[in-house]
């Protein structure tokens, strides 16, 4: 008889597979809101178990789909790393619905609220089945899902810039999926297997032969890239500022925090369990990874400079942000990936914290999205002033924050690697240019503008939008705890990473 | 030289689709064309999917009463997997042709260039 546990990850994917089905059918929003969130907490709940159990017992396991044996079927694997991703999923979807939720009922129809819960759920439950698959067509599939739910969640603000962002982003996604799903094909053709574990035997024995190698680099090329052009890295960024940028806080939130991760967790496992660290080293995508992660940490930066709509500078930031995660990887060492790991999660808590704060510091000057015209809003709600300062921070890397500790990871991984010069040079400039932005954005926020101006502004706010916003209140307040949390105690969650890379 | 191209005619010619597909996806501006340009760089990769799972002179594994002789059939898992993703290319070009329905109805052009320009003035 094995562990109750094990059926876990697979209930979690139902369980959001299930609600999206069922929140289709009702008509009221506010009862679809609910549910969503009652499904996070359920998540929440079943993964911290999960991870418990997982990182305890030291094991990982797969769990087989149907009746079908390996090779043949379908199987989940999930290990600390994987229970642990699965977890911060469930939390920051959760909190990023209750952070957004006032802006999110303001922008979006009423006769539609339903259906946006519907692709909230369905969302989490391909990114949860990006996290746990085991088979590579399954990971296709559940890309194609996501990407369908992510775009509508963008253009769930019905306004026209929506709708060309989202045109543009689908896009941009469905390249990257045809060059996800053609890499995959060669890959099927060469080695006669879409299951994890007997592709990658097959591929150690290709390796050591050198048989098939041209296509064998061609695939992993194909794969990475495309999996590159869902997660915005480095030159394939351009979709992400105006998507991001665009929507209802709750979904840049969720899409900058979450959707982007989703891509690059199917990728790690691609490295670690398919094709191994050797391979990818050899094939120079390693390389080609570092390279794009240094130049995006760089000219993410940079566009965001250049920014003075709050959110799209904090979209252009996130570009910023996955460049550390591809460098983290791109290093080829296996601290290199816990450490990239680990920046997932601190900016997964980081990332929807500002945003649902620029949602708010917003929503209480009037829908304006200007830095100039937030000037002093902070004043006007005090949590999420607190809140925007603590995530940009982080962002920069102050100590007793997440991002610190990632950095310091990051740096630490580098060193001894024959890259170590150029990636410590590139984290201490991209330091840099983090704080050349979000410090003038907090200034921003905390400075009282001239009387005129903050007149003007003031016209334009609504007496109910300056009211006390209690989802949103809790949810910021979650999120920086969770900010002190991987700042102050990462030890145990570096240990629960290091031990899911061994496992994976 | 012919006989590997005769050999290889599936791939070749998938990889021919591939390419008109993905210039068609990448530099018309028109946003039905690019979808287009989508679907025929999916229908592609599915004959490339299919052919690999052909072997010549197998029939399809339909098994009867019982026998079951696998060195009649040919390989039925490719054939699983590009019926997935017609499933999947099917929803995705659904949802795009809606939104491009939605656009239109908004700006009264599918054209990107001028999208962009427009969206821009509004914004200002």
């Amino acid at each position: 008889m094995r562990p109750f546990y094990e059926n876990l990850p697979f209930f979690t994917i139902f369980a959001a597979i299930l609600c999206g089905v069922i929140t289709a059918v009702i008509r009221s929003g506010r009862t679809a809101y609910l549910l969503s969130l009652w499904m996070c907490g359920a998540i929440t709940a079943a993964s911290g178990v999960l991870v418990y159990f997982l990182y305890t017992g030291g094991v990982s396991f797969t769990y087989t789909m149907g009746r079908f044996a390996a090779p043949f079927g379908n199987a989940i694997k999930a290990g600390p790393l994987q229970a642990l991703m699965a977890l911060m999923f469930a939390v920051v979807m959760g909190l990023s619905l209750l952070g957004g939720s006032r802006d999110l009922f303001h922008d979006i129809l009423p006769q539609k609220q339903n259906l946006y819960f519907v692709m909230t759920d369905l969302l989490l439950a391909g990114l949860l089945s990006l996290n746990y698959t085991n088979d590579m067509f399954t990971g296709y599939v559940f890309i194609e899902i996501t990407t369908i739910a992510a775009c509508a969640m963008v253009m769930a603000k019905d306004t026209g810039s929506n709708m060309i962002a989202t045109i543009r982003y689908l896009f941009m996604s469905l390249l990257g999926s045809g060059l996800f799903l053609i890499g995959l094909t060669l890959l099927n053709g060469i080695t006669g297997y879409l299951l994890m574990p007997p592709l990658a035997q097959i591929l150690r024995l290709l390796a050591n032969s050198g048989d098939y190698h041209t296509v064998l680099v061609v695939s992993m090329g194909l794969l990475v890239v495309g999996l590159g052009i869902k997660a915005a890295m480095f030159p394939f960024h351009l979709w992400l500022p105006d998507a991001h940028g665009g929507a209802t806080t709750a979904s840049s939130a969720i899409l900058s925090g979450l959707v982007l991760k989703g891509y690059i967790m199917l990728l790690i496992t691609l490295m670690l369990r398919v094709f191994g660290m050797e391979l990818f080293d050899a094939a120079g995508i390693n390389a080609l990874l570092l390279a794009l992660g240094l130049l995006g940490m760089v000219f993410g930066s940079l566009a965001a400079m250049r920014e003075y709509h709050v959110k799209r500078m904090l979209a252009d930031s996130s570009v910023a942000q996955i460049g550390y995660i591809f460098m983290g990887l791109g290093l080829g060492n296996a601290s290199g990936v816990v450490a990239a790991c680990f920046h997932i999660l601190v900016h997964a808590a980081c990332k929807p914290l500002l945003f649902c704060c620029a949602g708010r510091l917003s929503a209480v000057s009037g829908h304006h999205r200007s830095l100039r015209n937030l000037r002093g809003s902070a004043y006007r709600d005090v949590t999420a002033g607190v809140g925007f300062t603590v995530g940009a921070l982080s962002m920069i890397g102050i100590p007793l924050l997440g991002g610190f500790v990632s950095k310091l990871f990051l740096s630490e991984a580098a060193v001894g690697s024959e890259m170590m010069v150029p990636v410590l040079l590139v984290i201490a400039l991209s330091s840099v240019l983090n704080a050349l932005y979000y410090v003038p954005a907090i200034l921003a926020i905390w400075v009282h503008p001239p009387a005129e101006d903050a007149a003007e502004v003031l016209a334009d706010v609504t007496a109910e939008a300056l009211t006390f916003d209690r989802s949103f209140f809790i949810s910021a307040v979650s999120f920086i705890a969770l900010i002190f949390v991987l700042g102050i105690l990462y030890h145990p969650v570096i240990n629960i990473l290091s031990a899911g890379v061994r496992l994976t | 030289m012919l006989e590997r191209i005769l050999e290889n005619r599936f791939a070749i010619v998938a990889v021919i689709l591939f390419g008109v597909g993905l210039l068609n996806m990448m530099l018309r501006f028109n946003l039905l064309k690019k979808v287009i340009g989508f679907s025929i760089m999916d229908s592609a990769i599915f004959l490339l999917l299919a052919s690999l799972g052909y072997i010549e002179g197998h029939t399809a594994p339909i098994v009867q009463e019982g026998s079951v002789n696998a060195a009649l059939y040919i390989n039925p898992i490719p054939s699983g997997l590009v019926l997935t993703g017609i499933v999947v290319s099917v929803s995705v070009t659904a949802f795009s042709l809606a939104l491009i329905q939605r656009i239109y109805k908004r700006y009264g052009t599918i054209e990107l260039d001028e999208l962009l320009e427009r969206a821009k003035k509004e914004e200002d």
